[in-house]
């Protein structure tokens, strides 16, 4: 495939790899987040962790929208979905993901809600068209990558004076997460982050820029490079972020030009800051209550808040206790090292955020990393 | 075939539809049957009209396999739900070693479907049978109310005959043998996906659904020590590896570079956010067999029109632990793991 197969190339990658074996100082670590899901999907499907030395340790950060989501947000979507009036429109993999009494949407979906499965908000849009007697509620989740998209809907609704749209928002942004990571009080009770440096985001990227990555090089003295999704994207990145972990800078660096430049898309920016405004607290799963980490409707566009629409009360849902997903969200703790990880907690059956989706950090270290960890056991 | 049974009018097979009446065991069933099906199956057991098929079969030990058919879209690049209700059961039963005879086709048709779609199906079904040198011997048609079915579902049940000394199955992969796909992987399920509602897109992939028992009548000509044989349909490669490997106890080792998946299929997966090797196949099998005898099956299989590009994927290894495990093309590891649920687009 033209333009993917070139971003794969074997020999290329081989050259890559062999740099950085050579340029890894065997006498430090190299503890790397992807903050990014489609990052660990990718390290995961290349098998990338197993061409590293072992001092150079990627850790899965929090950037799946999925995984993140959560619990009391999705039985406010469950909730609508039972209305009999309510077509409720979501994108693929919230499908699956359990919320409160061994509910999910597709659950929900077998005992009788209309729960429509999306590839684009404009078909949220088109289906309110066709079902003008329906209220079509788009479950809005996803980092600034899919923000713009549910923006261009709730424009395109007012436009069109659809008074049977709204939007359930749960856009995030990434920077917030970041910074939580990086600051929270958890975080100081355990000491300053284990992490050396950040592989920042690709497709977030592209429309936040890398001009908001500069803050956590400046302040925390922790490098960040922007990574494109392929093979060889992610070995330079890393390679890059061992150059500047061994001369001491910490500083933004851009490995994914082809696609992110400084300022990112103004476009979608100014599209999403038309329709869309920081709330005060969002919840994340795993990371607790983050402040100014996620989106809601202005009050111009209030009529397509479903949150106002259908008076929603929001009911928080703890994690269970034995979960130690924020440990491992932040880096403190690797996913081997929860107690129910593998045991109690299995992506057939999550106790927590890390092993909802596939590109949470548990889910990919149990489905990619058990060979590993088999044969490290003596198994 | 006697015309004297004196219905009023000949289907209408322009405009006409299915109305509950072709269920009730009436005359509207007997006319459905006598111009559309015994038309499209003909043979001398349907001729006689008996509720049942008297066969007579050659020696050897009776392999039987049923499936049901679901698909939506009905209709998809490279064949239909009825092509894909004789091959998936014909298969099923060659998967065995066997020589598929016979088979019996079952229809739940829901009211108000077309009856043109319904005769390109059974058309469709019987160039399949044919091809395929089945004949089907019984059937039954149900006919469900508007909105209680999926238009149409098609249950067959096929029964063949497997020679001694022929002994395939799930439980007989051993550490070393070797393992081999017929061809190029994930055209059917790329092709279904091409063609459904809003996850639509235009491409020239088309479905790979075929009958694979004159391979299969190859390959054990070949090796009759053929240790296991299955079609990755449903799950693609990666359930059916999974599921071979845990019948049989022992792990596996794929070299990814060498899986063939065309580039069409790739670069749909990329669009989506699938993986190839989940991808349902309609016309393509998994062999493992002793290494020594690789080769040997290799030869067969690619001098066989069906297995032009057949190639050795892997290997089976010893593990307690049952993986399935594969070389990327860059030299790193992954778990190639069962799946959990179908597959679903990723959000970014």
């Amino acid at each position: 495939m033209k333009h993917i197969d070139e971003f794969r190339d074997r020999r290329l990658a081989g050259g890559l790899v062999d740099a950085i074996w050579r340029k890894a100082d065997t006498h430090r670590r190299y503890r790397l987040m992807e903050f990014c899901g489609g990052h660990t999907h990718a390290l995961a499907r290349f098998g990338i962790d197993a061409l590293l030395p072992d001092n150079v340790r990627m850790i899965h950060g929090p950037g799946c929208p999925v995984c993140v989501l959560p619990v009391g947000r999705l039985d406010s979507a469950i909730q609508l979905a039972g209305r009999e009036d309510v077509i409720l429109c979501t994108y693929g993999d919230t499908m699956r993901v359990p919320a409160s009494r061994g509910m999910s949407l597709a659950s929900a979906k077998a005992q009788g809600a209309d729960v429509r499965l999306l590839y684009s908000s404009a078909d949220a849009i088109r289906i309110a068209r066709e079902h003008p007697a329906r209220e079509v509620v788009l479950f809005a989740i996803g980092f600034e990558t899919t923000t713009p998209s549910s923006a261009v809907a709730v424009r395109q609704a007012h436009a069109l004076g659809l008074g049977n749209f709204s939007v359930l928002c749960n856009h995030v942004v990434t920077p917030a997460a970041m910074l939580n990571i990086l600051e929270a009080p958890a975080r100081r009770e355990t000491g300053p982050a284990p992490i050396d440096g950040f592989l920042g985001p690709s497709h977030v990227s592209t429309v936040i820029g890398s001009r908001p990555f500069e803050f956590f090089a400046r302040e925390y003295q922790c490098p960040v490079v922007i990574a494109g999704f392929e093979p060889l994207d992610l070995l330079q990145a890393i390679l890059m972020l061992i150059g500047q972990l061994n001369e001491g800078r910490a500083e933004v660096e851009n490995q994914y030009r082809r696609a992110v430049v400084r300022e990112g898309n103004r476009r979608a920016q100014a599209l999403v800051a038309e329709v869309f405004e920081l709330r005060r607290l969002f919840e994340w799963r795993g990371l607790g209550e983050v402040p100014y980490s996620a989106l809601k409707l202005k009050e111009r566009f209030r009529a397509f808040d479903a949150e106002t629409r259908f008076a929603l009360e929001y009911r928080a849902v703890p994690d269970p206790r034995a979960c130690e997903c924020g440990a491992v969200l932040r880096g403190i703790k690797t996913p081997e090292q929860c107690k129910v990880f593998g045991t109690a907690c299995t992506p057939e059956s999550p106790i927590g955020s890390c092993m909802v989706s596939a590109e949470g950090a548990c889910a990919a270290h149990y489905a990619y990393g058990r060979r590993r960890l088999a044969s490290e056991g003596g198994t | 075939m006697a015309r004297t049974k004196g219905y009023i009018r000949p289907l209408d097979f322009a405009g006409g539809r299915i109305e509950m009446t072709h269920g009730s065991g009436g005359k509207a069933t007997a006319q459905l049957i006598d111009e559309l099906f015994i038309a499209a199956f003909d043979n001398e057991w349907l001729r006689k009209g008996n509720d049942q098929a008297q066969l007579a079969l050659p020696p050897g030990r009776v392999v039987m396999a049923t499936d049901s058919h679901v698909v939506s879209p009905l209709f998809f690049p490279g064949g239909d739900i009825g092509a894909l209700a004789v091959n998936g059961t014909v298969n099923d039963v060659a998967m065995a070693g066997a020589r598929p005879l016979y088979l019996s086709a079952g229809f739940i048709l829901e009211e108000g479907f077309p009856l043109a779609d319904l005769r390109r199906i059974v058309e469709s079904m019987a160039r399949a049978a044919a091809a395929a040198g089945v004949a089907v011997v019984a059937g039954d048609t149900k006919v469900v109310e508007r909105g209680k079915g999926d238009g149409l579902f098609i249950n067959t049940t096929g029964i063949g005959v497997l020679r001694d000394g022929i002994e395939i199955s799930a439980e007989r992969a051993r550490p070393t043998d070797a393992i081999i796909v017929s061809g190029a992987l994930g055209e059917h399920g790329a092709a279904v996906l091409s063609a459904r509602g809003p996850l639509g897109f235009e491409s020239t992939i088309e479905s790979d659904t075929c009958a694979l028992h004159g391979l299969v009548a190859a390959m054990v000509d070949a090796v009759p020590d053929i240790h296991c044989l299955r079609d990755p349909t449903r799950g693609g490669l990666a359930t059916a590896l999974n599921e071979l490997a845990w019948a049989s106890g022992v792990g596996m080792n794929l070299m990814e570079a060498s899986i063939p998946i065309p580039p069409e299929v790739s670069a749909a997966c990329e669009l989506f956010g699938f993986d190839p090797l989940y991808l349902a196949n309609e016309g393509k099998l998994l062999a493992i067999c002793p290494k020594a005898q690789a080769p040997v099956l290799l030869d067969a299989m690619r001098a066989h029109p069906l297995g032009g590009q057949s190639a050795i994927i892997g290997e089976v290894v010893a593990d307690p632990l049952c993986f399935v495990q594969m070389t990327t093309r860059l030299g790193g590891q992954r778990h190639v793991d069962w799946r959990r649920g179908d597959q679903l687009p990723r959000i970014c």
